[in-house]
């Protein structure tokens, strides 16, 4: 937890600065801040998503040198920006490739805090600032996937502005206000630019809310027990900037084979086919990282309800912490949820998997041509991914009677103090 | 009160209400000028007026053969005419739209041409699926009319909703006959 400044500025110019803005001695607290002993990898991806980020915004403004929004022009200068500038296809595939990793990291760290009880109290706020970021996240990515205008572009922006025509009296016209004319054309191209710039900064505001009440409650960890004493915690350098530099470097090899080994391996074939509004691909799908979103869209007949649903399944994130009441925050000592806990992940992958396929193709098939439709596995998947959070959360919140814990951080990393005798790993 | 209070003068006027009248027209105007700054703010997301214009086009009849289907750009969306076979109008006209989720019968879908005569050999609509706006394909689906790839919408021959995710019928744009061979859309 933040307590009061160790710092002490040595040096003359640096108390002339501490006294009128105290910027070194932020960062100095930064560095000496205060962590459980017994972080698990799991936490660093909190110090990989900052690099993304970073990654994103620099990429992406030296792309905004070289791209053109113009209906006419933008497919050919992503392409020009590939062939003719230089070290573009670097810039270029890094941008794309790093949404991904983007994705792949936020993935990871929700589901840690999951796992760990991150967003019961006192660290509410910190999840619900995260849901926003994921929010945002998720807006910039989809915007940023309209500008190669390609033919998923343009028909997964013409699918998601339709979600707001399904608004009941004023979706057309609010559709309209949105496009900019009567359908996906160079204003919408041209705003999304702007806001796909705009966002990331926006982003960046929100991590900062989010470090600073992480920084203000003090971390989680994999015990979910709170630090009592200074001995449950470690310095965050050289501990953990030691640790997350390993974890970066182990990351930066997966983002390293996928750009410079498999740079389309993550998009789709179609948007190298520039954008046609007389032509529908065969088979319109999002990126990856929205399969599990667009397969609740589709688990229902109605246009309106499935909106609803998608969207709900990103607001009942938010509520969460008011959803699973149970006192003990890591599932490790929670036997029960635990089981609940990999079902939900489980499902989380099929929900991705019936994304990617078509509603009424066989995903399960018993004998020849029968079984069952991707369409049915994505409703079973659905009724479980809101079961977990409105029903199985709630009541194992009642009635789960939770494993015995250890005493402190401390004891759980060192055993029960006899030194030199039972040094149990924090694993 | 007492009389110690000598620090700084008393600031309530003895009568309240003319610094009411002025917190209530500094409120008033503080709001007229933000709704008259932010509405422009709003207004320029809508269609500007070049879009606006480029509204309408004509497209000629006798060029399309019985069977054919002919697709162009308006306002950024394609539109469908087809010059449908006897046997596809038959089977419009022969449905039993109650059980149409959008119910419309074929007739409902056409234009009366300059003598206020139906021609249910063209069929106009706008190409565009009503679920989420991608372009159905033709002479496909369950009903023989129009399927929609994306999500699984089956249209029948009058471009009615007939099986799947779509709440709606394809929509008819505002059209008229400029004479007996020639539309204008828009």
């Amino acid at each position: 937890m933040s307590g009061p400044s160790t710092y002490e500025p040595k040096y003359a110019a640096a108390k002339w600065m501490d006294k009128r803005l105290p910027i070194i001695r932020m960062g100095a607290d930064f560095m000496t801040f205060p962590s459980p002993r017994n972080l698990n990898y799991w936490y660093t991806f909190g110090g990989i998503l900052a690099l993304c980020l970073v990654v994103q915004i620099l990429s992406g403004v030296i792309l905004a040198m070289h791209y053109v929004a113009d209906v006419d022009k933008a497919f050919a200068s992503v392409q020009r920006i590939r062939r003719d500038v230089p070290f573009g296809w670097l810039l270029q595939s890094m941008h794309a490739v790093g949404a991904s990793m983007f994705f792949l990291a936020v993935y990871m760290h929700m589901f840690r805090g999951l796992y760990y009880g991150s967003y019961k109290a006192p660290r509410e706020v910190i999840w619900i600032l995260g849901c926003a970021i994921y929010l945002v996240m998720m807006a910039t990515a989809f915007l940023g996937y309209t500008l190669p205008w390609g033919q998923m572009s343009f028909w997964g922006a013409t699918v998601i502005t339709g979600f707001f025509g399904a608004v009941p009296v004023v979706g057309e016209s609010l559709q309209e206000w949105l496009l900019g004319g009567y359908s996906v054309d160079n204003a919408t191209l041209n705003r999304f630019f702007a806001l796909h710039y705009l966002l990331p900064f926006v982003l960046a505001g929100l991590v900062g809310l989010h470090v600073w009440a992480l920084h203000h409650v003090g971390q989680n960890n994999p015990i979910g027990i709170s630090e009592k004493t200074k001995e449950d915690t470690l310095a965050f350098h050289p501990f953990y900037t030691v640790k997350d530099a390993f974890a970066i470097a182990a990351f930066l090899v997966i983002f390293a084979i996928f750009l410079f080994y498999l740079p389309d391996a993550l998009g789709h074939a179609d948007n190298y086919i520039e954008a046609d509004p007389l032509k529908t691909p065969a088979h319109i799908v999002p990126e990856w990282y929205f399969l599990p979103f667009y397969a609740i869209l589709r688990a229902v007949p109605d246009k309106l309800a499935g909106i609803l649903l998608m969207l709900g399944a990103i607001i009942v994130l938010f509520i969460l912490p008011w959803l699973d009441t149970h006192k003990v925050r890591s599932m490790r000592f929670r036997p029960i949820a635990r089981w609940f806990f990999i079902f939900f992940i489980f499902f989380c992958f099929v929900l991705g998997w019936c994304g990617a396929g078509t509603p009424d193709d066989i995903a399960v098939p018993f004998g020849k041509n029968s079984g069952i439709t991707f369409y049915r596995v994505s409703q079973i998947a659905t009724v479980y991914y809101f079961a977990y959070f409105l029903v199985i959360l709630p009541v194992l919140g009642l009635i789960e009677k939770p494993l015995k814990r250890p005493d402190s951080i401390t004891k759980a990393v060192l055993g029960d103090g006899k030194h030199g005798e039972t040094l149990a790993p924090a694993e | 009160m007492s009389d110690s209070s000598t620090t700084h003068a008393t600031t309530e006027p003895e009568d309240g209400s003319k610094r009411d009248f002025i917190f209530l027209a500094t409120g008033a105007t503080a709001a007229a000028g933000a709704a008259a700054i932010g509405w422009p703010l709003v207004a320029q997301m809508g269609k500007a007026a070049d879009t606006l214009a480029a509204g309408s086009i004509e497209i000629d009849l006798s060029k399309i053969a019985v069977g054919q289907q002919l697709k162009m750009l308006w306002r950024g969306k394609p539109v469908f005419v087809r010059h449908r076979t006897k046997a596809e109008i038959e089977t419009a006209e022969n449905t039993d739209i109650s059980d149409c989720p959008d119910p419309e019968t074929d007739n409902e879908r056409l234009v009366p041409d300059n003598n206020g005569n139906l021609r249910p050999e063209f069929l106009v609509m706008v190409g565009v699926c009503t679920h989420f706006g991608c372009v159905p394909v033709g002479e496909a689906g369950e009903f023989d009319g129009w399927y929609c790839p994306c999500h699984g919408s089956h249209y029948d021959t009058s471009g009615r909703i007939r099986k799947g995710p779509a709440p709606k019928n394809m929509e008819i744009p505002p059209y008229v006959f400029v004479n007996e061979n020639v539309i204008k859309v828009g």
